[in-house]
């Protein structure tokens, strides 16, 4: 038993490399939200095409839907672009676009060099409902549910693995409940 | 002429520019401000302060914490504001509970326990160079036999 004990410190030592080793693979810029399972925080905004019209939280209740914050300044924004045109061609969940903090002629030329895939375009020119959705990282998309409960939140441009193994197996979970 | 006339408006100019900065330090309001966000964390440089941030985003929850102060809220509410929305990541102090007792109270349990291991091998030493000291008594009366001789 005595002669294991040089085993104890190289145990201590193996066990903090297990949780260094850990920490390498995690993003530390991907804050998780504590919005998740919370009820979407309300807004109603001025659409980006017709400012006289505006689109609200409530306007969205009893069903499914994804909020995609973008804006003509995101850099990042045009990796998902490509992306999120195909999702809007499958029409499998309607996404509301929020144009972030952004000029809306500039919006709206982004919108038409780029394409559209967004059902609905809404301003937030001021960035207050951005501070409301906690958004910290253009690009976001949160996926919110037929109670107006956001159930999950992407930060950074949304990937392939993401959209398919984790946003549409939920919409389509949730859109069946 | 017009040079120095030049340099008297340059002089006046940077004279009520220290006498502006003067003011704007002394408003109790915004030293309370400032306070309040040298604890809070920006989400975008994440190693920055929120009043030392130059990213948007810092600059718009400056303005939303001046809203919400000017308003009537407390530190408390302000605090609660943020963290509704970004968790408690924006805090540079984090809150004691029972996710985090182990990051405020690890460091004293290792503490704690690097005094017991201390404790308990000097007190193996010791016993062990006791016992290396003291004859036994059979040794002793030798010793002093040999020493009376």
């Amino acid at each position: 038993m005595r002669r294991l004990r040089w085993l104890v410190p190289l145990g201590i030592f193996v066990v903090l490399l297990g949780f260094l080793g850990v920490g390498l693979t995690r993003d530390p810029r991907e804050v998780p939200s504590p919005l998740v399972g919370k009820p979407a925080p309300a807004f109603a905004l001025a659409q980006l095409h017709d400012p006289t019209r505006k689109l609200g939280t409530t306007d969205l209740r009893g069903q499914v839907w994804l909020l995609n914050v973008w804006a003509s300044w995101c850099v990042s924004c045009r990796v998902e672009h490509p992306l999120l045109l195909q999702l809007a061609k499958a029409k499998l969940v309607p996404v509301i676009g929020l144009d972030y903090k952004d000029k809306p002629e500039e919006g709206k030329a982004w919108l038409v060099s780029e394409g559209d895939p967004y059902t609905t375009s809404i301003m937030d020119i001021d960035g207050r409902v951005g501070i409301d959705w906690g958004v910290y990282g253009v690009p976001e998309t949160f996926v919110i549910d037929k109670n107006g409960v956001i159930r999950y939140k992407q930060i950074g441009p949304v990937t392939v693995d993401a959209l398919q193994q984790t946003i549409l197996p939920l919409v389509r979970e949730l859109q069946r409940s | 002429m017009t040079a120095l006339a030049r340099a008297l408006a340059v002089i006046a100019f940077a004279l009520a520019g220290c006498a502006l900065a003067q003011v704007v330090t002394e408003d109790p309001l915004d030293a309370r401000l400032k306070r309040l966000e040298t604890d809070l964390r920006c989400l975008v440089c994440q190693n920055q302060t929120l009043a030392d941030s130059d990213a948007p985003l810092a600059a718009d929850l400056r303005r939303e914490i001046r809203e919400l102060a000017v308003a009537g809220r407390t530190d408390d509410d302000i605090r609660a504001f943020l963290v509704d929305r970004y968790g408690d990541f924006v805090l540079y102090r984090p809150p004691l509970k029972p996710k985090t007792w182990l990051l405020w109270l690890g460091p004293f349990a290792l503490l704690l326990l690097g005094a017991i291991v201390w404790w308990s091998v000097l007190r193996r030493r010791r016993a062990q160079s006791t016992d290396a000291v003291a004859p036994s008594a059979e040794a002793e009366a030798r010793a002093r036999a040999l020493l009376e001789e």
